[in-house]
């Protein structure tokens, strides 16, 4: 295979924390990898590991296979976009960008071409000598990219490139971040603690918790078939009902909860699941209606409205079940101004048993 | 025409605690100031007093070469000093900088502690270090390293010694605060950008540390141009510096108005070497 970054059983320790735990991940030339995961995930810890800023304790980092886990930062070919872009305040836009060729010792005319072309590439003309403060958060976010991605790295490592933009900003600089992608040819890696964010940008996600990679895939695996229980929770807002298994048979599990009615599951015959188990379904697959009359469901609880949220197009209610957790509905708007519901009044969930999701309780990865 | 809104435009109690300030320093700053260029505009009396005859002879006096000789050592001596105190205070500062919490604080109070104890303590301190028969020279000799003791004491290395020791946490202070507000990550941005360590220094910390150098370097250069107690202790007569020669001027040759004009003299080079120091800090700061 045509690997560019391979980690193979890092491990890094700050203090007695084990911020990277035993990681392995193979990412491929051309990819956008994303590495997804709260904050303390250790997310950022394996892009240092990557840029040779960090060294691990135990495991190797290849690039380009060949071993680098012992190189120093400016022996690798690996440029970083800092979080919050760290650039030089004391220099230009133009000299920022050369700042790496010039270390290099690249000649000036060849330095010179590079930047104005690279400038060119993130839309910077006529900005060359402006001092980073003079900048907009979406300029700074280009020079810092510029500045990367001026000496040809083979791989692109970004450390949550658009938290300090706005959100209009953010959606822009999304689609800027594909197309640079296209035009450089490099391998992008992103850390980020978005889960929209990775889903809308990745070929492939590994989400992370607590210094250990809980799942990889591509974002269609990753949201349609988490391994568990707290990478669905991680992807997006899920209702989670936690129960044991009563029976099982044709491929539909009845499990039990403590205090809601038992619920209908599909689940592969060779799940063999038993025992404690978590039932998830999205927001956006439940039911929300004012009478138990709608059909094709499987599941219905009694619940009560307890919040109304418009989101454009869209409308989210949270619902209160009788165990007291709450659930998520997204209903679109038209379906919702159709039969509005308020808060406080009883409505009913109701849910299909192909949209359930059924995990182990424990999450253990499949 | 000043205009006269500033009689109406502050509350009564900034008023008066703006009064009581300007008071005390009228009093105690401004008045004497007058004072000592009054004195250094009279004449010498016979028996070291002053009368009050009007001559430019003390200034005339300032520039002459004997003068120059003690003027350009008391330059070099400071200039050296607000050097050393920049080399060897910089590697210091930036250890504390980037210690952890603990560290930092424990670091700081070892900078500070000298501070608990009179200055004129800690200078008499390395008198009994340099001398002959002191500290280092009995260790050198002890070790067998030496036969005879060097003479330390009473040179310009001594006085030198005494200044960088005195000076160098006026230059460490200002240098932390400038450090601190250099965030780590620029640093590893340019590691990452292929910068060795040296050249990291040289491109990124030293151009950001600037304000901090110029800060401690004011702070360590005009201390140490007027210094008279350390030059005076570990100079000995002949080593003169500024300082001590204005003393001498006031309490030994007991020339009043010759002691008010070298101050003035004095006075007048460090404002213009500030004036100097601003004005190029005010072009580096315009945008290119």
């Amino acid at each position: 295979m045509n690997e560019s970054v391979v980690l193979d059983k890092v491990t890094k320790t700050h203090g007695l924390v084990k911020a990277v735990d035993h990681v392995s991940l193979s990412i491929q030339n051309g990819e956008f990898f994303s590495v997804l995961g709260p904050s303390g995930s250790g997310k950022t810890t394996i892009l240092r590991l990557i840029a040779g800023l960090d060294r691990p304790d135990q495991g190797d980092i290849v690039i380009q296979q060949r071993v680098v886990t012992l190189d120093p930062p400016h022996k690798r070919p690996v440029n970083m976009v800092f979080q919050h872009y760290a650039l030089f305040p004391h220099l230009s836009v133009f000299e920022n960008v050369a700042f790496g060729l010039r270390m290099k010792g690249e000649p000036q005319a060849l330095t010179q071409k590079a930047v104005s072309d690279m400038l060119a590439l993130v839309r910077l003309q006529g900005k060359e000598k402006r001092l980073p403060g003079q900048l907009s958060g979406g300029e700074q976010q280009r020079v810092a990219l510029a500045r990367a991605l001026v000496n040809r790295p083979i791989v692109l490592l970004l450390d949550e490139p658009l938290a300090a933009l706005d959100q209009q900003l953010r959606q822009e600089m999304q689609g800027e971040l594909k197309r640079l992608q296209r035009e450089v040819k490099a391998t992008f890696i992103c850390v980020t603690h978005q889960q929209d964010e990775a889903l809308m940008l990745s070929d492939r996600i590994a989400v992370m918790k607590g210094g250990k990679v809980l799942q990889v895939g591509t974002p269609q695996e990753i949201y349609d078939c988490p391994v568990s229980s707290t990478v669905a929770q991680f992807i997006g807002l899920s209702n989670v009902l936690s129960g044991t298994i009563a029976s099982s048979e044709d491929g539909l599990c009845r499990v039990e909860h403590e205090v809601l009615s038992p619920v209908k599951v599909v689940c592969s015959p060779h799940d063999s699941l038993q025992g404690a188990v978590t039932v998830m379904i999205r927001p956006e697959r439940v039911h929300v209606s004012s009478d138990m009359s709608a059909n094709g469901y499987d599941n219905m609880f009694p619940a009560v409205v307890h919040q109304v949220v418009f989101s454009g197009n869209e409308v989210v209610y949270h619902v209160r079940l009788r165990d007291e957790s709450i659930w998520i509905a997204r209903v679109p708007i038209a379906e919702a101004q159709a039969r509005p519901l308020t808060v406080g009044q009883p409505v009913y969930v109701q849910w299909r048993a192909q949209e359930g999701l059924i995990l182990p309780a424990h999450s253990a990865p499949c | 025409m000043l205009n006269h809104r500033s009689d109406t435009s502050f509350p009564f109690p900034v008023k008066v605690s703006l009064l009581s300030s300007s008071l005390f320093l009228g009093l105690f700053f401004f008045l004497p100031l007058i004072l000592v260029f009054g004195v250094s505009l009279a004449s010498r009396g016979m028996y070291g007093g002053i009368t009050w005859i009007a001559t430019w002879e003390n200034y005339q006096r300032v520039f002459d070469p004997l003068v120059g000789v003690i003027f350009f050592r008391s330059l070099f001596l400071a200039g050296l000093t607000t050097l050393i105190c920049a080399v060897v205070g910089f590697p210091l500062a930036y250890c504390l900088s980037r210690a952890s919490k603990p560290w930092q604080l424990i670091l700081l109070t070892l900078v500070m502690i000298p501070f608990w104890t009179n200055f004129l303590v800690r200078t008499y301190a390395w008198v009994l270090i340099l001398r002959a028969d002191g500290i280092l020279n009995s260790l050198l000799i002890g070790l067998g390293l030496l036969d005879e003791p060097l003479s330390l004491l009473f040179t310009d290395l001594s006085v030198f010694v005494g200044l960088v020791y005195g000076y160098l946490p006026f230059m460490v202070l200002p240098l932390v605060v400038a450090i601190e507000r250099i965030p780590p990550q620029l640093e590893d941005a340019a590691f990452d950008l292929y910068a060795s360590r040296g050249r990291m220094f040289r491109h990124v910390l030293l151009p950001l540390s600037t304000p901090g150098f110029l800060a401690g370097g004011v702070l360590v250069f005009i201390p140490s141009l007027g210094a008279f107690i350390t030059p005076y202790l570990l100079g000995g007569g002949q080593n003169m510096m500024l300082g001590t020669f204005i003393q001498q001027e006031f309490l030994v040759a007991r020339d009043w108005p010759f002691g008010s004009a070298l101050s003035f003299g004095l006075m007048g080079t460090v404002l213009l070497l500030l004036w100097f120091l601003l004005g190029r800090m005010s072009v580096e700061k315009e945008p290119s």
